[in-house]
């Protein structure tokens, strides 16, 4: 079928439009820059020009929505016009178009409330009770797509939790970067469970969504590995699979709390160059369990992951060296 | 008083039906002959007769003071919804199971019934309530159900109307009061002059105070509802006129009636139900025993930590309406003469008493009397307490010191089945006092300081002995702590001690009062002989009750698998049996220690034990060999010598590995080590030798391999479903995770006052004999036939494997949910002990149930400081040495284990803690 990947030069994009290609589907990608995947066609331009998008569109039968604005922080208005503005364009263009498939892919964080999630399903989007911009539009976003889901174009929205894996410059490279730095504190020693994707099968899950969408749709999943490990050990993981010293001082969560608000605030006012150092969402990010229950994604799109996390730091070792 | 019409509940009070509620005009008696009362009462028979299902019957419910007919409002619902559970699931069947109908009065004066302002003594309420259930024109079968006062009104009615009654139902309530005795203290102020009207009409104290009588405080609107109808004092009335009305003594103007339905209720002979919550000021276990006492076939089930209201404390409706369902045949035809066949309740527990194979019972204090002319040495005590040396007893001795107390006991009244709490360390006092106990059909209650003052309080008050015989530091807790029973001092006690502890006598006192008394007639086989007390590892101690018969067939499993003979005499610190040594016929002795730690005993006590007495046996629990083997250096040349006379060596208590097995083999070269698997419930149910446990290693089971049944035992294994939950029918098939069900003739016969845990125990477990076994039993041709095999679910769970050995794998509520199917801990375990750094560990779930993620919480070899992560290396070494995916790696300092053994790991708390901790709670120790 041919596909249309948006957003495909991000890490997650790139392998996602790669595992497009090897399913054996004709896959175009829309995005800023080159996405550099082998074997696709790359229009350039941006999701929130309404001609470009059309432009890509054209003759679609499956479209995997990733370009977003992904960031800690930041000035609301530019999240919202990428997140809700430019998903609404998308989901438009694509009914236009005749597109039969639509995978929305989306956040956990979407609903996330900033308490303590253990073995939890993929609860409803709730802008209101989001935590940071980025959530906030990320939900609005798969609202609009999940109200689009018709028996003309099936939508299936994939929440895929923390991917990582080698060339990642979201994640991995701002753990190693902080790590090396010095910056990256432990909250209550690390010891909240999360859940992780390695890259590999987020891309995976999220073509078997393509797959599955006719029976799957209407309906938002939690895509994880299904292996949640306390923060510290991931971390960990990740600092020693790069060569770089893991974090080894813990501070009170609620400091790290109080910190992380203050701390964005005084951002908001002078916006320097990096991200601040610690967000309030990112402390809770660090020091509160999330982790899913994968039993119906696993059924829904007859998919399980391929690579386990012991496997993925492996892979990343490997890479960094 | 004041007088007032009925009127209705609001409709919106919390868990009440307002379908339910009813006003009726009820023709009086007695007082009010010639008038008409309107009673308010609570019924669900419209609504049954709505879903047009059979009736068996009617409960007829009665609440107590100052509550009304809303306590027994889930009853209602429950019931209805089973019908119509029933009548959805039964639509296609031809016949829907018949359903109770419930009807819950408000007396008059309470609740939303009539305020008469007339003075109604018991015997006017007992008539009122049969007034109420003429005017109904009430037929057919009925039950009673009663709670405090309100047991009695019911339990008053219940005898005057044996035509229609088929079972009786009771919830902490009282039918008798000792003369002479004072009433409970809160009853006593409530009562003194000027109090009365002022605790319980003019203020609403005592509703108050009552409401507070649950474990966990109610729900505001809960309590408001129970407020409603007694907002104002002209209300109140009636709760007054209950409290005046407690019968303090033969002077008072109820104490007739209340005499009557007290000795009535004695010769009921129907099924029977009591659940009571014994944190109860006023309905203590004093009541609850003398009502045992009347009707000694029912079903008792005593919530630990439920209170006076127990109906709010636990999900009594639940437990109604399986007691109904498992005693539906008798409960649904009144008269005796319906069911000639099966016996009546009463027959039932006489016929389980009087077993059949009396001629084959050896009572276990058969070899005293064989040797009571023997001067040769039954009992050796090695402890130095008090600054005297080892003590000796001679067989002679022996005998003679039990006949004397057990005729002592008989002479102050002791009787047969009344039960005597032993506060007596293992030597030779306890062991004569025992036997003496046992000889004279008393029951011994051996609750150990293992347990923690905690647990033995509640163990002791739980088990309502009769008399307590103690040494002086048991005293004092029994009379600090307000044990009941007579107190028996074990030492002469100067006059003043004696009276600030509450002794009414010495034991040397009870041997000068029996020297002329005869002893009674022996006890039977299916007689009552021992309580004995869980280690409470898994929630409160429970009481396990043995019989004689079980007794002595323990005796003769020990004695016949591990060929004790009067020569072997046998060194053990391990109560239940330090105290089998006269009954196998053999010397016992008890090494110097401090027997509530076994972890105190040195390898050098124990050579000093075997010197003494020449044994060739020594039993020790895990704790006691972990410190024996920490010891071992101290030893002499000769203290080792001395080992090596011993020829077996059992640990007992809880399975240990092979490893600290074999480091016992260096010490006691010459010994045969055992590691037998039982519990209290099944002393001995497998047993493995070092050597076994070498060639069971190695191979793909998981767990801990405990060997092959012991004598007559038999094992089944009732597999996990996907839930966790042993609902497979009990199987010898290898290799299948489940609940281990045993069957031995040495099985306790049941737990004391649980009749919930009874009925667990026991379920599902009607299974086939092994042939092995009925073919021994028909090979006797002159043997009797053998008995049903009774079994027990143990709560533990493991697999057989091909070759017939039991594998252990862990406590059934310790079982780990998975998403992919339940796991058991102790295979993973073991495979993290396997890691050099690692000492002990632990494997527990978190997260929610079926998604439940494994996480090993170890103790490290040099001692880590601080909760938290273990170190990335550990952590990676750990989850390397299982095939269990671990979410977490946890290190302690220390895993919080049971006082007895000192080796169960509460992994129940570890879980807990560890979900907390993972959730991003703060660092706290587990």
């Amino acid at each position: 079928m041919i596909v249309l990947v948006t957003g495909a030069s991000g890490f997650l994009g790139r392998a996602v439009a790669a595992e497009a290609v090897a399913a054996g589907h004709d896959v175009r990608t829309l995005q800023r820059r080159p996405s550099g995947v082998d074997g696709v066609t790359d229009f350039l331009g941006s999701i929130t020009d309404p001609d470009h998008v059309a432009t890509a569109m054209e003759g679609v039968e499956g479209v995997i929505h990733l370009a977003a604005k992904v960031s800690l922080a930041g000035d609301p208005h530019a999240f919202h016009t990428v997140n809700v503005e430019g998903t609404q364009l998308v989901l438009a263009a694509a009914e236009a178009a005749g597109v039969s498939r639509f995978v929305q892919v989306s956040s956990p964080s979407v609903a996330h409330s900033g308490s303590a999630l253990a073995g939890v399903g993929a609860e409803p989007a709730s802008p209101e009770h989001a935590r940071s911009e980025y959530a906030r539009t990320k939900a609005t976003a798969e609202l609009l797509a999940l109200a689009s889901d018709s028996d003309r174009m099936h939508v299936v929205a994939i929440r895929p939790h923390l991917v990582w894996g080698p060339g990642d410059t979201q994640l991995v490279g701002r753990i190693v970067d902080r790590a090396r730095r010095g910056r990256l504190p432990l909250l209550n020693g690390g010891t909240a469970l999360i859940d992780t994707t390695y890259i590999d099968n987020a891309a995976s899950g999220i073509v078997a969504a393509l797959h599955r969408a006719d029976t799957a749709h209407g309906k938002a999943y939690v895509l994880t590995n299904g292996e949640p490990r306390p923060v510290a050990d991931i971390l960990a993981g990740i600092c020693l699979a790069s060569g770089v010293q893991p974090p080894r001082w813990s501070i009170p969560a609620a400091v790290g709390r109080t910190a992380g608000s203050l701390v964005e605030r005084v951002w908001a006012v002078r916006p320097g160059a990096d991200e601040p150092p610690m967000t309030r969402f990112l402390a809770e990010q660090l020091s509160t369990a999330h982790w899913f229950d994968q039993r119906d994604i696993r059924e829904a799109l007859d998919w399980s992951p391929a690579v386990s996390i012991d496997e993925g730091l492996h892979r990343l070792s490997r890479h960094e060296q | 008083m004041v007088t007032e019409a009925a009127s209705r509940p609001p409709h919106d009070l919390p868990g009440l039906d307002p379908r339910f509620s009813r006003v009726t005009a009820v023709p009086g008696s007695g007082v009010d002959a010639g008038l008409t009362r309107d009673w308010h009462y609570l019924d669900n028979g419209d609504e049954l007769a709505r879903l047009g299902v059979p009736i068996a019957g009617t409960i007829l419910a009665v609440h107590g003071n100052p509550t009304w007919s809303y306590y027994w409002r889930e009853l209602l619902t429950q019931t209805l919804q089973a019908a119509e559970d029933g009548a959805a699931a039964d639509d296609a069947s031809a016949a829907a199971a018949p359903a109770w109908r419930v009807i819950a009065v408000d007396q008059l004066d309470m609740g939303f019934s009539e305020r008469t302002g007339i003075h109604r003594p018991l015997a006017q309420r007992v008539a009122d309530l049969t007034a109420f259930t003429e005017a109904l024109s009430l037929d057919g079968p009925v039950i009673s159900l009663g709670h405090d006062w309100g047991g009695v009104v019911s339990l008053g009615w219940a005898v005057d109307h044996a035509e229609q009654l088929t079972g009786v139902m009771l919830l902490n309530t009282a039918v008798h009061h000792e003369t002479g005795k004072p009433i409970p203290a809160p009853l006593r102020l409530a009562r003194a002059r000027g109090m009365l009207a002022a605790s319980t009409v003019r203020t609403p104290a005592f509703l108050e105070t009552t409401l507070a009588l649950t474990s966990e405080p109610l729900d505001p609107a809960v309590k408001d509802a129970y407020r409603a109808p007694y907002r104002t004092a002209a209300r109140r009335g009636g709760i007054g006129g209950f409290v005046a009305d407690i019968p303090v003594d033969s002077s008072h103007e109820s104490f007739s009636e209340l005499d009557r339905i007290a000795t009535a209720v004695a010769q009921l002979d129907l099924p029977a139900l009591m659940l009571w919550g014994p944190r109860d000021p006023i309905f203590s276990d004093y009541y609850l025993d003398d009502l045992i006492e009347r009707l000694p076939h029912a079903n008792v089930h005593r919530f630990e930590g439920a209170g006076h209201l127990v109906a709010e404390d636990v999900p009594y409706a639940d437990f109604v309406l399986t007691w109904l369902g498992d005693n539906a045949a008798s409960l649904a035809s009144p008269g005796s003469d319906s069911a000639p066949a099966s016996p009546s309740p009463r027959e039932a527990i006489a016929a389980a008493s009087a077993t059949s194979d009396d001629s084959s019972f050896v009572p276990l204090w058969h070899n005293l009397d064989k040797r009571a002319d023997d001067t040769a040495t039954a009992v050796i005590d090695m402890s130095t307490r008090g600054n005297r040396g080892p003590q000796q007893v001679s067989w002679r001795q022996l005998s003679d010191r039990v006949n004397r107390i057990a005729a002592g006991l008989t002479a102050i009244g002791v009787r047969k089945g009344q039960r005597v709490s032993l506060l007596v360390p293992p030597g030779p006092t306890l062991t004569a006092v025992v036997y003496a106990c046992l000889r004279i059909g008393a029951v011994i209650v051996v609750a150990d300081a293992g347990l923690g003052v905690k647990g033995l309080t509640r163990a002791v008050r739980g088990s309502w002995p009769d008399f307590v015989i103690g040494e002086a530091p048991g005293l004092i807790a029994a009379r600090t702590l307000g044990w009941p029973g007579v107190r028996i001092s074990t030492a002469q006690l100067p006059k003043v001690s004696a009276a600030t502890l509450g002794v009414s006598y010495s034991l040397r006192d009870l041997i000068t009062l029996g020297a002329n008394t005869p002893l009674p007639a022996e006890p039977r086989s299916g007689d009552d002989a021992a309580i004995l007390f869980t280690s409470g590892s898994t929630g409160p101690a429970k009481g396990v009750v043995y019989r004689h018969g079980q007794l002595s067939a323990l005796r003769d499993v020990l004695a016949s698998h591990f060929e004790v003979t009067s020569d072997t005499g046998l060194v053990t610190g391990f109560a239940p049996f330090a105290l089998l040594g006269p009954a196998l016929g053999t010397r016992s002795v008890t090494p110097e220690m401090d027997v509530s730690a076994p972890r105190t005993l040195t390898a050098r006590a124990v050579a000093a034990a075997v010197e003494a007495s020449g044994a060739s046996m020594v039993f020790l629990s895990p704790a006691a060999i972990l410190n024996v083997v920490a010891t071992a250096g101290d030893l002499t040349s000769n203290d080792r010598s001395e080992l090596e006379r011993v020829r077996s060596f059992l640990s007992t208590g809880a399975p240990i590995g092979s490893e600290l097995l074999a480091s016992v083999g260096t010490i006691m070269p010459n010994a045969t080590a055992h590691s037998p698997y039982g519990m209290t419930e099944c002393l001995l149910v497998t047993d493995i030798t070092l050597d076994g446990i070498r060639a069971a290693a190695g191979g793909a089971n998981t767990g801990v391999c405990v060997g092959k049944p012991i004598g007559e035992n038999q094992l089944r294994i009732s597999a996990l479903d996907e839930h966790g939950a042993a609902t497979g029918s009990p199987s010898t098939e290898p290799g299948v995770l489940g609940e281990i069900v045993v069957s031995a003739p040495h099985l306790k016969d049941h737990y004391d006052r649980l009749w919930l845990t009874d009925r667990e125990a026991a379920r599902e477990t009607t299974v086939e004999t092994d042939a092995v076994g009925s073919a021994a039993a028909s090979d006797a041709t002159d043997a009797p036939a053998a008995p049903a095999a009774r079994w027990h679910r143990t709560g533990d769970v493991g697999h057989l494997d091909e070759l017939g050995r039991l594998w252990v794998e862990g406590r059934l509520p310790h079982v780990i949910v998975t998403s992919t199917g339940p796991i058991a801990p102790v295979g993973a375990e073991q495979d993290v002990e396997s890691v050099a750094a690692v000492r002990r560990a632990a494997v527990v779930g978190v997260g929610p149930h079926q998604l439940r993620q494994a996480v090993a919480v170890v103790e490290t070899v040099s001692p880590t400081r601080r909760p938290g992560l273990a170190s990335p290396e550990l952590t990676a070494a750990v989850r390397e040495s299982t095939t269990l995916p671990l979410v977490a790696v946890l290190a302690v300092p220390e895993l919080p284990t049971d006082i007895r053994h000192n080796s169960k790991i509460d992994r129940s708390r570890l879980s807990v803690w560890a979900e907390r901790l993972l959730a991003g709670g703060k660092p706290t120790a587990p």
